[in-house]
């Protein structure tokens, strides 16, 4: 089944993962087309999933701005704690916006804070200090090309898909 | 991580991502249930619509855990990523791991995470430097910044016997404001010098870079490591605070007689000859003997003598107990960092030394440092005010019991390490109280 969606019309169920999730598996294509993933706390503004990356961990980043194609996985009943659950999977072109590592990704903050209230904490000033470059980050910014979520999460049965590819963004 | 040390964990996750290219070029995943059978995965086969799954050598498999923690975030962090062959026939699809890297925080605590991803910071904020012309580095207030190279917040290690010294020279019905202050802030300023030209040479000789988890107690400032600061500024901001240091060390002189001067020039020369070569004092097992030196008697005697012209046994007794506890701050600061140290030929008591002689010497230290107390009183030579000090004996019982059942975990140990920075201000303060008392009461 195929469907043709604009991303402000993400499927539901995908957009409650989306809100729900404390932890997304995001996978890049690196050097010599070689794939690699990471877990990441994904945010759902409306129109793009936003994740941020500390540059301590910026290879990611780096393999994002050689090549844009991404997935992110929606997968662990634990860490996607939705009602009613299902599992996803997100393809899409990322953009790392990292002009302002300081600041820039402070618009972020408050999704990121209502999946992780002690970033708060962390962020006072004494505390900033003891890990600075940690809070040096860029945003990943996907804009969605195609959705495939598996009902109650069972992926041995074929998925919905949502084709969000030529839509209005 | 090597496969071996992968596969056995992958129990401890339920259920595994296989992810893909598609025929589009996008990475495709899809969760699945797996078993590990002789050294390769068994998946249950996925529904990927049209996005065929095939023979691929070059297929990663995910396995990533958290724990939901309401009100906080989360907590137990772990994740696996396998790269491997994937043949996806039959009932069971098979998976051949070739290649393994994850992280699980019960194993690598994310500070030290963070230490050992330094160099991917670097390699980042390098390309983007080329990218955009210019250097990019990252930002901190300026007064943070100095409040970090310059590790202030141990300056109750120079305020400390500096008190002391004014009040054994208040008890002598000696004292001078101008002169104090003056004092004081020459302490303040080679105390600041020797933090960062500490941080300098430790920068230089390798033992910061090498350390991978570094306290706020230890393993110096990081500024450097960080790119907050760059050594050239490090260097002008460690010889500002010398030049400080000797100009009034050279204006008290003056003003109270060269016998001061033997004192100032041991201290400077401490000071920088600390971790700077050739001598490298810390390198060769001298380092606590000269914080002992430099931050007990020399600046307990010297903040007397710039009051009275004349040296005395009082502020001596005094100096002892305080010496002896701002050693022992850097002898327990040095447990956390002996890997790093030894790896850097910085071979510190605490590398020397194996664990049971370590926590011995501690508690040797802090026993003498009670004694020294109780005989200056018994002796009449300090006055008896001055056994309030021993109020802190149990934070010394906490910090010492904290040594001991944390001693191979640097992050465990930081709440007694900061017990034990409390030790020597807490016991420092009351002597100078009990001084005060004994002062007013004379």
């Amino acid at each position: 089944m195929q469907t043709s969606i604009a991303p402000v019309n993400m499927p539901a169920p995908v957009v409650g993962l989306l809100q729900a999730a404390l932890v997304a598996e995001l996978t890049v294509v690196g050097e010599g087309g070689r794939l690699r993933t990471d877990p990441m706390i994904p945010f759902w503004d409306g129109r793009h999933i936003l994740m941020t990356s500390s540059i301590l961990f910026s290879r990611k980043l780096q393999d994002i701005k050689a090549n844009p194609r991404v997935s992110l996985s929606l997968s662990d009943p634990v860490g996607v704690p939705a009602n009613p659950f299902s599992r996803a999977t997100i393809q899409g072109d990322a953009r790392v916006i990292d002009e302002d590592l300081h600041q820039g990704w402070l618009r972020v903050l408050p999704l990121w804070e209502a999946k992780e209230p002690i970033i708060k904490t962390l962020l006072a000033p004494l505390q900033r200090l003891g890990l600075p470059l940690f809070w040096e980050r860029a945003i990943i910014e996907v804009t969605p090309k195609r959705v495939l979520w598996w009902p109650q999460g069972d992926t041995t049965r074929e998925p919905e898909v949502a084709d969000l590819r030529g839509a209005p963004v | 991580m090597k496969v071996a040390d992968a596969l056995p964990r992958l129990p401890n996750f339920s259920h595994a991502i296989l992810v893909v290219r598609d025929d589009a070029g996008y990475p495709l995943s899809a969760a699945t249930a797996f078993r590990v059978i002789d050294g390769g995965i068994e998946l249950a086969p996925v529904k990927t619509g049209e996005n065929v799954i095939r023979d691929t050598a070059d297929a990663r498999l995910v396995f990533s855990h958290i724990r939901p923690y309401p009100g906080v975030g989360y907590d137990q962090r772990r994740y696996i990523e396998l790269g491997g062959a994937l043949n996806p026939a039959g009932a069971g699809w098979r998976f051949v791991p070739r290649t393994a890297r994850g992280w699980d925080e019960q194993d690598l605590s994310f500070p030290e995470l963070c230490q050992r991803a330094l160099p991917q910071a670097r390699r980042y904020l390098g390309q983007l430097s080329a990218e955009r012309g210019h250097e990019v580095r990252p930002q901190m207030a300026l007064g943070w910044r100095f409040f970090l190279a310059t590790r202030l917040p141990f300056l109750s290690a120079t305020i400390v016997p500096v008190f002391l010294g004014l009040a054994a020279a208040g008890y002598d019905r000696r004292f001078s404001f101008g002169l104090a202050l003056l004092t004081l802030l020459g302490g303040v300023a080679i105390h600041l010098g020797l933090n960062v030209a500490n941080d300098i040479f430790d920068t230089l000789s390798g033992a910061d870079e090498a350390n991978f988890t570094p306290t706020q107690f230890s393993g110096g400032s990081r500024v450097l490591q960080y790119g907050l600061v760059s050594l050239r500024q490090m260097a002008i901001i460690a010889a500002t605070c010398y030049a400080i240091a000797i100009l009034i060390g050279l204006i008290l002189v003056l003003a109270t007689g060269p016998g001061l001067l033997w004192v100032g020039v041991a201290g400077v020369l401490i000071s920088y000859f600390y971790t700077a070569p050739p001598l490298r004092l810390v390198h060769r097992g001298l380092g606590e003997v000269c914080v002992a030196l430099g931050f007990g008697p020399i600046m307990t005697l010297g903040a007397y003598f710039v009051q009275t012209g004349h040296y005395a046994l009082r502020p001596l007794v005094l100096s002892i107990p305080v010496g002896l506890l701002v050693m022992l701050i850097l002898y327990a600061n040095e447990i956390p960092d002996r890997g790093a140290d030894a790896k850097a030929g910085k071979r510190t008591l605490v590398v020397r030394m194996p664990k049971d002689a370590v926590l011995l010497g501690y508690v040797a230290s802090v026993a003498a440092t009670y004694v020294v107390i109780i005989l200056g009183v018994v002796l009449r030579i300090l006055p008896w005010p001055t056994l309030l000090a021993l109020l802190t004996a149990w934070l010394a019982y906490q910090t010492f019991e904290g040594l001991r059942a944390h001693y191979e975990s640097p992050y465990q140990l930081m709440p007694f390490l900061g017990k034990n920075v409390k030790l020597h201000l807490y016991t420092g303060l009351l002597l100078v109280l009990g001084m005060l008392v004994a002062t007013v009461s004379r």
